[in-house]
């Protein structure tokens, strides 16, 4: 069985979480251009993560293809646009989210059917299956991938000006946008843990058995999560697309969603804000295994692969529950210490 | 399709089908007898098919590297069960996907370090370079269908040790119920470490005698990897016998598939996947 960390969240990470807030609040002030981009792709990956959250942690269902409802949000988004001109973000936001819920409907259709081992490689491989639609088509973009040209455009009729400060091209702008798109699906995600729907979900990964036993249609209810999860992996895939400006199938490959499976963990699962400390967490450690330097004729960060391996395996081995499992055990032992 | 066409895809067909079983047997064992997902286990086929291109240069003989080359990856086997396996056997499915996709990254760095990012060919051996001639512009190579032969021959032999041997009875026992193995005498974990040498070596064997016909690349790997998945999920998590008949099948669907349907061909087993999930979700013939 898979131990959810923390559902609900002490004062103490609630504090830290908020400080957390306000740094990235403030941050676009502080910041230079380029960090200012790192962390909104930071904060993408946390969306991101929170959406595989929600099955990982709360339902029990570890699926190793989530990154294929991320990816297929962002060629939407590619697909949209159109040659030479921007498109509107007001109807291809929704068009594309609901693309991604839709293909994880299909598949989990098939998948949610199967338990435990199974479920993992069925959702590796029906990823896998779309990574090479998208790979071996020439018409749907290739190996090479496609470009977004244009970002989203804001604009709503008959208000002009509204565009012109709310402009997705700006690089400030597209932060604070990135950081709401997080806030609303973190607060609506933990709405959804303690609702009648959230706390099935969780009854499911305690005890799937149980949960039948009492009357509870738990394939519709493993589904509804599963293609809940694909469309918010969607709103995260479409603001990858809107950041890079370019979509290929590599983020529908099975490191991309084996990266995400590591950053919830990373932070501790099962209450999304776990995911979006293991999501910042992750990213950071990943830019500092790149960013190695050189050591005698040795380039360290061209071999970032080696570190992070070891660095996942030393991870899993010792420190299965993640950051804020650590954080968790040290509250413990603080607490028993006061006795 | 004229006939010798045909022909020569149904021998394609089969030698495919047979190079996956080598490694999806390794994986379905290795899961139905310890419990692990083992995402790796294309590494030990990237592995195989390493040794086997620097074994020949160095021995100048594909043969003789095969040899080496098997127990080399047996040993490493038994090492990293070893050293890291043995610690997951319990642990949840979740802990096994991320430490396996671990070692992926550490294999494929280590791979980038000792052996380059270049492709690489492996020479057929001379006695083996023949084609048998089937038309007047057709012939089908016997390197291939010595590739054939020789995964028959092992997943005989596979056959053989588990149903007719004392060391396949233990290890059908362990698979069946561990503790009451255990209580028997039975040293399990000398079982776990030889089933898991015997994985990584099967699946080492199927990359060295690969390597001559589909080069030696980076992350070749990853997409057998996941050809083995399907295979295993449609045989059934811990069959062997599953898992021959299974990649038989992803083998023809494949191969035919290219031919009659190349537009749809990389979906078509995916497909065949989700047909057979639907039917049985729990795999062809049940472990």
């Amino acid at each position: 069985m898979i131990q959810a960390n923390l559902e609900v969240l002490p004062r103490s990470i609630k504090l830290v979480l908020g400080m957390g807030l306000v740094a990235l609040l403030a941050f676009p002030f502080v910041s230079t251009p380029y960090y200012t981009e790192m962390v909104t792709r930071m904060m993408i990956m946390a969306i991101f993560a929170m959406s595989l959250d929600l099955l990982q942690g709360v339902t029990g269902l570890v699926s190793l293809g989530h990154a294929a409802y991320f990816g297929l949000a962002g060629y939407a988004l590619a697909f949209l646009t159109p040659q030479g001109q921007a498109v509107s973000l007001w109807w291809t936001l929704p068009v594309a989210v609901l693309a991604s819920g839709l293909a994880a409907l299909v598949i989990g259709f098939f998948a949610v059917r199967t338990h435990g081992i199974y479920f993992i490689m069925v959702t590796m491989a029906f990823a896998q299956m779309v990574f090479y639609l998208f790979f071996d088509n020439k018409a749907l973009g290739g190996s090479d991938g496609l470009y977004v040209n244009f970002k989203p455009s804001t604009a709503i009729m008959g208000w002009p000006t509204f565009a012109s400060w709310f402009d997705l091209d700006n690089k400030r702008v597209l932060y604070y946008f990135t950081l709401a798109a997080l806030l609303v699906t973190y607060v609506f995600l933990r709405r959804l843990l303690f609702s009648p729907f959230g706390r099935t979900l969780s009854g499911i990964r305690v005890n799937e058995h149980r949960m039948r036993a009492m009357g509870y249609g738990v394939f519709g209810y493993k589904l509804a999560a599963f293609s809940l999860a694909g469309a918010l992996a969607g709103l995260a895939g479409y603001l990858w697309g809107t950041q890079s400006g370019y979509i290929n199938p590599e983020l529908m490959g099975f490191h991309m969603s084996a990266h995400a499976i590591m950053m919830v963990i990373l932070g501790g699962m099962g209450n999304f804000a776990g995911a979006i400390v293991g999501a910042f967490a992750f990213e950071y450690l990943l830019h500092v295994f790149k960013d190695l330097p050189q050591l005698g004729s040795v380039n360290l960060g061209k071999h970032w692969q080696l570190w992070m391996g070891l660095f996942i395996v030393l991870l899993v081995t010792f420190a299965p529950r993640g950051i804020l499992g650590l954080f968790e055990k040290f509250l413990k032992r603080k607490g028993a210490s006061h006795e | 399709m004229d006939f010798p066409q045909f022909l020569i895809q149904l021998l394609n067909s089969v030698q495919y089908g047979l190079l996956l079983f080598m490694l999806a047997a390794g994986l379905t064992l290795i899961f139905g007898i310890m419990g692990v997902v083992n995402l790796a286990h294309g590494s030990f086929y990237m592995l195989g098919a390493y040794l086997a291109w620097s074994l020949s240069a160095a021995l100048g003989s594909l043969t003789l590297a095969i040899l080496g080359g098997a127990v080399l990856s047996v040993v490493f086997g038994l090492a990293l069960e070893w050293l890291l396996f043995r610690h997951f056997y319990k642990r949840d499915h979740l802990d096994q996907v991320l430490l396996t996709f671990g070692l992926i990254y550490i294999f494929e760095e280590l791979r980038s370090i000792i052996w380059g990012d270049d492709v690489h060919g492996v020479p057929i051996p001379a006695l083996l370079s023949a084609s048998i001639p089937l038309t007047d512009n057709m012939s089908y190579p016997v390197y291939r269908l010595f590739m054939s032969g020789v995964c028959i021959a092992l997943a005989l032999g596979l056959y053989l040790l588990i149903s007719k041997t004392r060391l396949g009875m233990k290890i059908r026992a362990g698979a069946f119920n561990r503790d009451m193995a255990e209580s028997l005498g039975i040293n399990i974990k000398l079982i776990h470490a030889t089933v898991f040498a015997l994985g990584v070596g099967l699946a080492a064997v199927a990359g060295m005698i690969a390597a001559p016909i589909a080069s030696v690349y980076p992350n070749m790997g990853s997409q057998v990897l996941i050809m083995c998945f399907v295979v295993v999920v449609i045989g059934g998590i811990g069959s062997v016998r599953g898992a021959l008949i299974a990649a038989l099948l992803v083998g023809l669907v494949d191969t035919f598939g290219k031919v009659l349907l190349p537009s749809m061909a990389g979906m078509l087993v995916y497909m065949l996947m989700a047909a057979v999930l639907l039917w049985k979700p729990e795999g062809l013939f049940k472990a």
